[in-house]
């Protein structure tokens, strides 16, 4: 009860805030994000030693969005992509393939995964190779529940990883970047700093040296991916990360590689260590 | 026939008499708008939510026509005055006829 007061009571002032900021349309870089009124975000933070001359702090996505984009994820029930989550949870309760067993089956509840989206990818010993969490899902879809493996950016896919992002917010993204995953960390460091496309364009033109500018009419984050999936109200659903790579070499006017190739999870791994430090924020909202 | 519809409603539990109260709303819905080609260039049919309804008591808070311009998962944000203690019932007409209910109760302290 208290806390449905408390949310209402932050969605009137956050609806008081647009009207007298509508005409701008401006990003507030220094606001907090407290989610429901009570989930303290840390949406900016020292960086993480590994980007020592390259950046000092990271910003979370979420401080380059406008106030409206903000609001909406503030308040689980002004987040449209918690549908996308319920659907998630009906998933996670399904029994899928020949075991005749679901999510639930050996997890119990969502909950008890909450841990886990801060620090994948993560190096897997026993298959020895570094594991994104799309792939620890088909995993288990595959050996443990004897059912077809769901598609990288499928629908069913993205929404388990949004409900395993939901059950994570405000852990802190802590992914492993030395041992035996260092070899496909620095892959990807190689691949973030490479020109691609006609436009030869790296990564780190755009989110390291250009952060905060615009580029055309799009205000440029360090794109960080600890908000990931993403509701892009764009096309209005749910967005992968390996979609948003392919989204950004696309527009270098480059070939790009494909969702769950060896680069972007190398990438993946790269991109997420960048942001060592920020909370988990996902499923977000963003334009 | 669109899937996967789901009314949900916030309203506060309690108020005073004579508060104005923030009402949100939100359908899951595809809200296609009739506009769109699929694959093969036939017309997806359109098939929309076309109105939402408030009432408090009996009484009409909000009648809204919605259009197809409307995006997915429509939500609806508005007010009203409660004076006594009472049950606040939406509806969501579907372009496929069926009907979607919801209530919320509040008590005037």
């Amino acid at each position: 009860m208290k806390k449905m007061q408390k949310a209402l009571a932050l969605g009137s002032v956050a609806a008081m805030a647009l009207m007298g900021t509508a005409a701008t349309l401006s990003a507030d870089e220094d606001a907090d994000l407290i989610i429901n009124g009570d989930m303290e975000m840390i949406v900016r933070t020292e960086a993480p030693d590994h980007l020592d001359g390259h950046l000092n702090m990271i910003y979370s996505g979420w401080t380059f969005r406008s106030d409206e984009t903000q609001a909406m994820q503030m308040d689980d029930f002004d987040n449209p992509a918690m549908l996308f989550v319920e659907q998630g949870i009906e998933i996670f309760n399904t029994a899928m393939g020949t075991e005749g067993n679901s999510c639930a089956t050996c997890h119990e509840t969502p909950e008890n995964l909450s841990e886990v989206r801060a620090v994948y990818p993560q190096w897997d010993e026993e298959r020895g190779e570094v594991q994104t969490i799309t792939m620890q899902i088909n995993e288990c879809v595959t050996e443990r529940m004897g059912a077809e493996a769901l598609g990288w950016s499928s629908r069913d896919m993205v929404n388990l990883e949004a409900l395993l992002a939901s059950v994570g917010r405000g852990t802190v993204v802590n992914v492993a970047i030395d041992g035996p995953a260092r070899e496909t960390w620095e892959m990807g460091r190689e691949i973030y700093y490479t020109e691609y496309g006609i436009l030869e364009m790296s990564c780190a033109t755009c989110h390291e040296q250009n952060y905060g500018n615009y580029i055309r009419a799009d205000h440029l984050s360090q794109g960080q991916i600890n908000g990931f999936p993403t509701y892009r109200l764009k096309n209005a659903r749910l967005n992968s990360t390996h979609s948003r790579f392919r989204g950004c070499i696309r527009d270098t006017r480059a070939e790009t590689f494909a969702e769950g190739s060896p680069e972007f999870i190398a990438l993946e791994l790269y991109v997420a260590s960048r942001g060592n430090g920020l909370t988990v924020e996902g499923p977000s909202v963003r334009n | 026939m669109a899937d996967n519809v789901t009314p949900r409603v916030r309203v506060p539990r309690e108020a005073s008499a004579g508060d104005v109260v923030s009402i949100r709303t939100l359908i899951s819905h595809p809200m296609e708008s009739g506009q769109r080609r699929d694959g093969d260039g036939n017309v997806i049919p359109r098939s929309i939510i076309n109105r939402f309804t408030c009432d408090f008591n009996g009484e009409n808070v909000i009648d809204v026509t919605i259009e197809p311009a409307v995006s997915t998962n429509p939500y609806f944000q508005f007010s009203a005055v409660v004076n006594e203690t009472g049950t606040f019932n939406f509806t969501w007409y579907d372009d496929d006829g069926s009907v979607y209910e919801d209530t919320a109760d509040i008590t005037v302290a």
